[in-house]
């Protein structure tokens, strides 16, 4: 079916499959997949060791069109089906694609376990705001009082900010990054990829169908300068066509406010250094209210702890190295026994 | 071969202080906090070790604690030991322990007439007896004629049998089930010594408590030596089974025993994927324990979850398997259908309770045989299987696994509340006798295609992430007959259904044809039994044979697909009759497979068929 080749001679065309990719012209899953499959050959790691999983909705299509193994699974469900590959295999490098419904909405509870228990696997969450695949209704993400099919006098419900769930549920790893950014999407997938846990990054996606432009605000071009920050580690948090506005934190409110360099008597040494290690920082800068502040992209927070299935596998090792290999026998006449 | 529960005949003067009987019916009952089962698992050991067969029905409250003195607080525990074979844990006992007036007034009315009543006159105050709905106390008028009653204020003699250990009030007074525990083991001539030691294990940690326990299981037996209230005491000799080294095992320990088995004769990795669900945890309890065999467990965020990373694993090539009871199960449809759609092997064991919804969390009942069967969306077959005993677990967990391999297929193995909490002595098997079974994945990529079936089973191909050259998708999608790529052709759809469905059909040639247990293999009436009303309907029939009655007894194991010569060894029986603890699930199947005029005999209280019940039904077909 597809032949052997060395992982360090890999290729984003490896990384294609003969499948027809059926998702709508100009959607931003394209995008995407393409950015995903250009940066998986710098992995170094064989087709065979990479297993996408999915679960329901236009971006769990995903896996079809990735020349690696694939699990297209069921509505919700895909870190839970992981979960279970990652433990039977801990040497596969297991990567996951979910939506904002999927992911967020059928499927929050498996998210939400799946990213405190830092399982050791890689979290894409494409979120266009919207269900696609059933239509047009409004998402978890969806800004409140959004007109759809479904909600013809606007939807009730608060959304969600799918990085400040993350961080809220102790992620180890929250980034966001754009589809049509390829640069800056490669790079947080590079840093994604490299991430010992779960690695969650939401990636604002367009649906050029149900929810067009839902992101132009802050992703067109003529006002993404102004629109977002570009967050790196160790840098200040400054944004702006002429990066001479920045982000202040205030301690009487214990939040953050736009400052503009030079004036008012502000210097750059007032503006905040990101420092992704703090789980403050990212919680802060995933909650800011857009339009009032930029649009935080790049790695919020990273950190590392434990991970569910390196504490599994030691403890594994730990038993085995006090009980010995298990003896069947043995184990069947545990108890008391009597012999007739 | 099987016998009639003896009483004791306790108001027969003996010269002999301690007479030989054949086995006797045991039932303890107090309230939630009085050790009722610790107290039943005790003396279970103490017959299991003195070679007796024996059965066990434990019966409790869904609430950990249900408050003190209540009626609906009351646990039991009843046991059946014998010198012969004992195939139910009895219908009535012969000996009734009350531990208050909630119990003897929830129980009493299950005693034969004649039988011992031992209870705690102690706890017969004015406050518990209204709790248990009592106006005038039983002790004080005569309604106990007619039973032979040993009132004892056991909760005195407790706490002065343990004033020395220096234990609060209360704490003297948890020790009420070891002073008991010791009576009733003089009363049937057990030794202490197995107790004692499991004493100084258990409670180990806390000297003082051990000390007390210790105190009282001597005190109360040494009451049954001194006190001369009894006529005599009792000694049941061990039954003659089958030579073997034997252990006690409850459903859910013997359930997994076999699927830790099962993994290591296939040499697959053991995954558990499990949600805490009476009457399951046990599984998951039991299962954690042993990594060194390789086992993981995931104690999952939820059920389907737990289905979701079992299947997972099978996917990366271990052994998945989720356990679960009637709820949970109905939370694990949508995944059950993912397994069967993407043909992996999966084991989900369904300890049946009493619904709908939540139900009776604690009690028996075998409503789920449907939805097993046919609870999926769409076209959605898989193989069903049912133990038959607590020992039977083992045997059919293994099969489980053995077919859901061989089949790449999910496996739906049905045990109940009464087989996962009920125990049996267990002739324990050597290693090489257990079936051995060979798993192979695909490795080989020249013509690899996902789907491509083994001719023989219609199993498809394992190819496992991990494997060089077999990268591929699958998914719940339909798929290509062969290629697994995403199908929506009409005339493939049909054709993947029809395989789906044969494939599973096709199991009925690979488990044994369905035998008789009791009886001829022809006659006037088949009552054909599934799941864990083995022990009732097989002593029921035999008991119906001695009178002379032309009745036999099957018992189904495999319920999806049948045993291939089912439905023409009905045709061999003029009447067919169908026992079980659902409103006629069973019995819809075989009617609507094989278009014969079975019987129906549905029983739903939450508890085991008696054997009486089932007698008087065959008698009534059968004698009218």
């Amino acid at each position: 079916m597809s032949e052997l080749i060395n992982p360090a001679k890999l290729t984003k065309k490896d990384f294609e499959t003969d499948q027809d990719v059926r998702w709508c012209p100009g959607c931003g899953d394209y995008s995407i997949l393409a950015n995903v499959q250009k940066m998986m050959p710098e992995l170094g790691i064989a087709r065979e060791n990479i297993v996408w999983v999915s679960g329901i909705g236009c971006s769990s299509r995903f896996p079809y069109y990735m020349n690696t193994y694939g699990f297209h699974t069921i509505h919700g469900r895909a870190p839970a089906v992981a979960l279970g590959v990652k433990i039977a295999n801990p040497s596969l490098s297991v990567w996951l694609a979910t939506g904002d419904g999927d992911g967020l909405s059928i499927g929050g509870n498996h998210l939400m376990h799946c990213l405190r228990r830092n399982l050791d696997i890689k979290v894409l969450m494409f979120n266009n705001r919207i269900y696609g695949l059933t239509k047009g209704q409004y998402s978890p993400t969806s800004e409140l009082g959004k007109v759809t099919k479904s909600t013809p006098s606007g939807s009730v419900d608060q959304p969600v900010d799918p990085a400040s769930f993350a961080l809220g549920v102790n992620a180890s790893f929250v980034a966001r990054s754009i589809d049509t950014e390829a640069q800056h999407l490669g790079e947080v997938l590079r840093r994604a990829a490299a991430h010992v846990g779960t690695a969650f990054t939401e990636i604002y996606q367009n649906c050029n169908v149900f929810n067009d432009g839902a992101f132009d605000a802050f992703t067109d071009k003529a006002v993404r300068a102004e629109r977002q920050v570009r967050v790196e580690h160790g840098k200040p948090l400054v944004f702006g066509a002429n990066n001479d506005k920045g982000l202040r934190l205030n301690p009487k409110t214990l939040g953050l406010e736009v400052v503009k360099v030079g004036e008012g008597g502000v210097t750059l040494d007032d503006v905040l250094v990101h420092d992704e290690t703090n789980p403050m920082f990212g919680q802060l800068l995933a909650r800011m209210p857009f339009p009032e502040f930029p649009v935080a992209v790049g790695v919020l927070h990273a950190t590392l702890r434990p991970t569910y299935d390196g504490t599994l596998r030691a403890q594994q090792k730990a038993a085995r190295d006090k009980l010995g290999q298990g003896d069947l026998a043995k184990l069947l006449r545990g108890g008391s026994t009597w012999t007739i | 071969m099987v016998m009639n529960p003896v009483s004791p005949s306790l108001s027969t003067p003996e010269t002999s202080r301690s007479s030989v009987i054949r086995g006797a019916v045991v039932r303890f009952a107090g309230d939630s906090g009085d050790g009722m089962q610790v107290t039943g698992d005790q003396f279970t050991a103490a017959a299991a070790l003195a070679r007796n067969d024996l059965a066990t029905f434990p019966d409790f409250p869904a609430e950990i604690r249900a408050p003190a003195g209540t009626t609906y607080g009351v646990s039991g525990f009843q046991i059946h030991f014998s010198s012969q074979d004992v195939f139910t844990p009895g219908d009535a006992p012969d000996v009734l322990v009350a531990m208050n007036p909630a119990a003897l007034k929830t129980n009493l009315k299950d005693l034969k007439k004649g039988g011992l009543l031992i209870l705690n006159n102690g706890t017969f105050n004015a406050t518990n007896l209204k709790k248990a709905g009592y106006e005038v106390s039983p002790l004080e008028n005569n309604s106990l004629d007619g039973y032979t009653v040993l009132s004892i204020d056991i909760t005195k003699h407790t706490v002065a049998s343990v004033k020395d250990t220096g234990l609060s009030n209360k704490e003297a007074h948890r020790c009420k089930n070891f002073w008991t525990l010791g009576l009733m083991f003089w009363i049937y001539s057990r030794p202490l010594e197995p107790t004692l030691k499991w004493i100084d294990s258990k409670f180990g940690k806390r000297p003082d408590i051990a000390a007390a326990n210790v105190a009282a299981l001597k005190a109360g037996h040494a009451y049954g030596e001194t006190a001369e209230v009894f006529q005599q005491r009792y000694e049941v000799p061990a039954a003659p089974v089958a030579k073997g080294e034997y252990r006690n095992i409850g459903g859910n320990t013997a359930t997994a025993l076999g699927l830790i088995a099962a993994s290591q004769q296939c040499g697959l990795p053991l995954v558990l994927g499990a949600y805490p669900i009476t009457p399951a945890s046990d599984i998951l309890h039991e299962l954690s324990k042993y990594k060194h065999f390789g086992v993981t467990t995931i104690q999952a965020e939820d059920e389907i979850a737990a289905v979701c990373a079992a299947l997972g694993a099978s996917y990366a090539g271990n052994l998945g398997v989720t356990s679960t009871s009637g709820p949970g199960m109905a939370l694990k449809m949508e995944g059950i259908g993912l397994a069967l759609s993407v043909e992996l092997p999966l084991v989900i064991v369904d300890i049946q309770r009493g619904g709908p919804s939540t139900g009776l969390p604690t009690k028996t009942e075998q409503a789920d045989l449907l939805q097993a069967v046919y609870g999926r969306n769409s076209e959605g077959p898989v193989c069903v299987i049912a133990a038959s005993t607590p020992g039977n677990c083992f045997t059919m967990a293994i099969e489980a696994v053995r077919l859901a391999t061989k089949y790449m297929t999910p496996v739906i193995l049905l045990t109940d509340g009464y087989l996962a909490n009920g125990a049996e002595p267990w002739r324990i098997p050597d290693v090489s006798e257990l079936p051995k079974f060979e798993v192979k994945f695909r490795t080989d990529p020249t013509n690899f295609q996902p789907f491509e079936r083994d001719p023989q089973t219609l199993g498809r191909n394992w190819a496992i992430p991990g494997t060089p050259g077999l990268m591929h998708r699958v998914g719940g999608l339909e798929k290509d007959y062969d290629s697994g790529h995403i199908s929506y052709s009409p005339e493939n759809h049909e054709r993947m259904v029809k395989v789906r469905a044969a494939k599973i059909a096709g199991i009925a040639n690979d488990i044994p044809p369905l035998g008789i247990e009791v009886g001829e293999d022809s006659g006037k009436l088949l009552v054909l039994g599934w799941g864990s009303t083995y022990g009732s309907i097989r002593e029921a029939v035999q008991r119906c044979r001695d009178r002379g009655l032309s009745v036999s007894h099957a018992h189904l194991r495999y319920l999806n697909p049948f045993p291939a010569n089912l439905g023409e060894l009905m045709q061999r029986f003029e009447r067919v009759l169908v026992p079980e603890l659902n409103l006629g699930q069973l019995v819809k199947m075989i009617r609507s497979t094989y278009l014969v005029p079975a019987e129906s005999l549905p029983k739903v209280q939450g508890h085991p068929f008696l054997i009486a019940e089932l007698e008087d039904k065959i008698r009534q077909i059968l004698e009218s």
